[in-house]
C-alpha cells in the first residue's frame, strides 16, 4: 500500500515536471495557431521553421559558438585542472573555490559584468565576446570533471612512463591524457550543452549579427508566441535528451568494467599466475 | 662476485618540508649484486630508491653511475628501470602494449618488438596473456607484467620497491624464488626494498639495514644476522635478548648480575655496552651455580619451537626450545661465549625510540 502511494507520488512529481514540455510538443503539431484548441495534426510549423532565415542563422551561430567555446574551454580547463592538481594543498583549495564562483554566481551578474568589461576594453560585442563569455562559464565545468579523474589516477603512472624512457611531455600525452580522457569528454559535452542552453549571459554579450538561438526565440516570443517556436523548442528538447542518453549510456558501459576491476582485486588474494 | 662499482651514493641528504629524511647516506652498489634495503616504515628506503631512479634530487651529496655524477640526469636518461609498489601498469593498454611501451619509445621495428615482448613474457611465465586487459589480471599477474615491462628496456639496474608487498604469503614465497632466478639469469643488479627481514635474508647478496634516514649496517645476510653492529640491527633482524652490560676488559663482560667470558675485544675499559643473545642460542638446563637461574613465566607453542619466557632477577629472557619446561619451575639459562654478541651503545636516542617501537611488549629487560 505504502509502495503504491510512493509510486503515485513519484508519478505526480514527474507529471508536474514534464507536462509543460509535452504540451509544447503537442502544440508544435497543432494545426491551429491558438494554443488552446486542437484543430488537427500538422508538420507545417516544422516546415516553416526550416524556412525561417533568422532562426536558421541563429541556430548556426549557436552551434558554431558552442563548438568553438567548448573546444577552448576544454583545452583551458584541462590544463587548469592539471595545474590545480599539482598545487600545494592550501593554494589548491583556494583556487578550486574561486573556480566554483562563476557557477554559484547569478548568471545575470556574470552577464552584466562581462558586458561592462568588454565595453570598457572597447571590444565590439559580437562573436568574439560571445565566445569569450561562453568559455568563461564553461571552464569550471571542465575543471570539475577533470580534477576527480586526476585524483583517481595512480600517481606512479606518470613516473612509470618517465622511467620507461618518456620525456615529460611524452609521458603526459601517452599516459596522463588517456587516463583522464573520460573526464575531458564529459567536460566537453557539458560545455556544449551549457553553451547551447545559455540565454542570460549571451543576452548581455551578443552583438546585432551574432544572436544565438535562445535570444532569437526570446525576441520572437516578445511579440506573440509563434508555433514555429514550439517546433524549435521541441527539437531542442529532443536534441538535449539524446545527448543526455548518450552520456548516461557511456557512463553505464564503463560501470561493468569498473566492477570487473574490483572483482579482479578481490580475487587477487586467491589468484595465481 | 664482480666487484665493479656500478652505483655510488656519497653523503646523500634529503629533507622534505624541513624533516630530515636521509642523513648523509654512503653506499656502493656493485655489478650483478642483489642489494636489499631493509628497515622500518618511514626510514627512507623508498626515498633512497627514488634518488637512484632520478625521481628525487638529493639536497646534498653525489649520485654516481659508473663513476659519473648523475644528480640532475632525468629518469628517462638513466640506465635503470623501476618496478613500482602498486605496479603502475597503464590501464588503457593491454599486456602486450604495456610490456612494449619502452620499446616503442625507442622506435624499434615491429618484428623486433614482438620478439622481445615474447621473450619477456616467457621469462615471467605470462605467455598467452598478450591481449588481456591489465585491469583484469590478478595481483600476481600484474606484478609479473610490471617486471616484464621494466626488464624489456634491458636496464643495468632494476629497482624494486616492495614488489611483493600486496601478495599473499604463498605467492610471495614463489615470487621471491622466481625473482632471484631472473636476476641470476639476466646477470643484472637488483636493488630491492622491503621491510620483511626474512625476505631480505633469503634473497640478497647484500643487506643494507636502515633506520631514521641512516644506514645502520651493510653486509651479507650472514654478517647481518650473526654480527649485528648494534641493538637496533639485532632486534630488527630477528628476535633477541638485549641486556645492558659493562665491558671490563677484552673478552670479559658483566651483565645480568654476573661476569661472563666472551669473544669480543677492543672496547674501552668499563665501557657500557649492549649484550645481545639470540633466543635460539640459549639452552635450558637444570638449575645450577654455573648458569643464570630463573622462573619460567610462560610457555607458548609457536609451531617449530616453544617460546619460553624466563624471569631471572629483573631480566626477562626469551628462549626458543623444542622442549617445554613447566610453567612455574626453576630452570638454568645456558649459552656459550660465542653466543654473546657485544655492541656499542647507540648514541642516538632516536634509535632507541625506534627500538622500543619494534620491541613492543617483549622487552629484553625490565628495569
Ligand atoms: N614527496 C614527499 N614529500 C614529503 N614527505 C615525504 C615525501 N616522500 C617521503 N616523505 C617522507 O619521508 C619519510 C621517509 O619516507 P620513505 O617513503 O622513504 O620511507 P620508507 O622507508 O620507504 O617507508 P615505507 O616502508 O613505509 O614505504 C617519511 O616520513 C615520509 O613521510
Ligand atoms: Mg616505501
Amino acid at each position: 500500500m505504502r509502495k503504491l502511494a510512493n509510486r503515485f507520488y513519484m508519478g505526480l512529481v514527474f507529471l508536474f515536471l514534464y507536462i509543460p514540455i509535452f504540451v509544447l510538443i503537442a502544440n508544435s503539431f497543432n494545426a491551429s495557431k491558438s494554443r488552446t484548441v486542437w484543430t488537427g495534426f500538422t508538420f507545417d510549423w516544422y516546415r516553416k521553421l526550416f524556412h525561417n532565415e533568422t532562426i536558421l542563422k541563429s541556430l548556426l551561430n549557436t552551434l558554431i559558438i558552442a563548438l568553438i567555446a567548448s573546444v577552448l574551454a576544454t583545452l583551458l580547463g584541462t590544463l587548469a585542472a592539471i595545474g590545480i592538481y599539482n598545487m600545494k594543498k592550501f593554494t589548491r583549495n583556494l583556487v578550486i573555490n574561486i573556480t566554483y564562483l562563476p557557477i554559484i554566481n547569478p548568471e545575470i551578474v556574470t552577464g552584466v559584468s562581462l558586458m561592462l568589461l568588454f565595453v570598457a576594453l572597447k571590444i565590439e560585442l559580437g562573436y568574439v565576446t560571445l565566445i569569450l563569455a561562453h568559455v568563461t562559464f564553461c571552464v569550471p565545468y571542465v575543471i570539475l570533471n577533470v580534477l576527480p579523474k586526476l585524483r583517481q589516477m595512480d600517481n606512479n603512472l606518470y613516473e612509470a612512463a618517465l622511467d620507461l624512457g618518456c620525456t615529460p611531455p611524452m609521458a603526459f600525452r601517452k599516459v596522463v591524457i588517456p587516463e583522464i580522457m573520460p573526464g575531458i569528454m564529459t567536460g566537453f559535452l557539458m560545455s556544449i550543452t551549457y553553451s547551447i542552453d545559455d540565454f542570460v549571459i549571451s543576452y548581455f554579450t551578443h552583438g546585432a549579427t551574432s544572436q544565438t538561438l535562445p535570444i532569437t526565440i526570446f525576441s520572437m516570443t516578445r511579440r506573440k508566441v509563434s508555433p514555429e517556436v514550439n517546433a524549435l523548442s521541441a527539437l531542442l528538447f529532443v536534441a538535449i535528451l539524446v545527448i543526455m542518453i548518450i552520456m548516461n549510456v557511456s557512463e553505464m558501459r564503463k560501470l561493468p568494467s569498473d566492477q570487473r576491476r574490483r572483482a579482479a582485486k578481490a580475487e587477487k588474494k586467491g589468484g595465481r599466475a | 662476485m664482480d666487484k665493479n662499482k656500478i652505483i655510488e651514493l656519497k653523503g646523500i641528504s634529503k629533507a622534505f618540508n624541513g624533516e630530515q629524511v636521509l642523513k648523509s647516506v654512503d653506499l656502493d652498489i656493485h655489478d650483478k649484486e642483489f642489494v636489499t634495503f631493509l628497515g622500518p616504515s618511514g626510514c627512507g628506503k623508498t626515498t633512497t630508491l627514488r634518488i637512484i631512479g632520478g625521481f628525487v634530487t638529493p639536497d646534498s651529496g653525489e649520485v654516481l653511475f659508473n663513476g659519473k655524477k648523475v644528480n640532475h640526469v632525468p629518469p628517462y636518461k638513466r640506465p635503470v628501470n623501476t618496478v613500482f609498489q602498486k605496479y603502475a601498469l597503464f590501464p588503457h593498454l593491454n599486456v602486450y602494449e604495456n610490456v612494449a611501451f619502452g620499446l616503442r619509445l625507442k622506435k624499434m621495428k615491429e618484428t623486433e618488438i614482438a620478439a622481445k615482448v615474447a621473450e619477456m613474457l616467457d621469462l615471467v611465465n605470462l605467455r598467452g596473456y598478450e591481449k588481456r586487459s591489465v585491469t583484469l589480471l590478478s595481483g600476481g599477474q600484474q606484478q609479473r607484467v610490471a617486471i616484464a615491462r621494466a626488464l624489456c628496456n634491458e636496464p643495468k639496474v632494476l629497482l624494486l620497491d616492495e614488489p611483493l608487498g600486496a601478495l599473499d604469503l604463498q605467492l610471495r614465497k614463489e615470487m621471491q624464488i622466481e625473482l632471484k632466478k631472473i636476476q641470476q639469469r639476466l646477470e643484472i643488479t637488483f636493488i630491492y626494498v622491503t621491510h620483511d627481514q626474512e625476505e631480505a635474508l633469503t634473497m640478497s647478496d647484500t643487506v643494507v639495514v636502515m633506520n631514521g634516514g641512516e644506514i645502520q649496517q651493510i653486509g651479507t645476510p650472514q654478517d647481518i644476522y650473526n654480527e649485528p653492529i648494534n641493538a637496533f640491527v639485532a632486534k630488527f633482524i630477528g628476535e633477541s635478548n638485549i641486556l645492558p652490560g659493562i665491558m671490563h676488559e677484552d673478552y670479559k663482560v658483566e651483565f645480568a648480575g654476573d661476569n661472563f667470558v666472551c669473544v669480543d675485544k677492543g672496547f674501552r675499559p668499563l665501557e657500557p655496552v649492549d649484550v645481545v643473545i639470540r633466543p635460539e642460542d640459549i639452552t635450558i638446563c637444570p638449575p645450577s651455580d654455573t648458569v643464570i637461574n630463573g622462573l619460567v613465566e610462560s610457555v607458548i607453542f609457536k609451531g617449530v619451537h616453544y617460546e619460553i619466557m624466563v624471569r631471572a632477577y629483573s631480566d626477562l629472557w626469551k628462549i626458543h626450545s623444542t622442549k617445554a619446561p613447566e610453567v612455574g619451575s626453576v630452570v638454568g639459562i645456558d649459552f656459550t661465549p660465542e653466543d654473546i654478541h657485544i655492541m656499542r651503545k647507540m648514541e642516538n636516542s632516536e634509535d632507541y625510540a625506534a627500538l622500543d617501537h619494534l620491541n613492543g611488549e617483549e622487552a629484553g629487560t625490565i628495569d
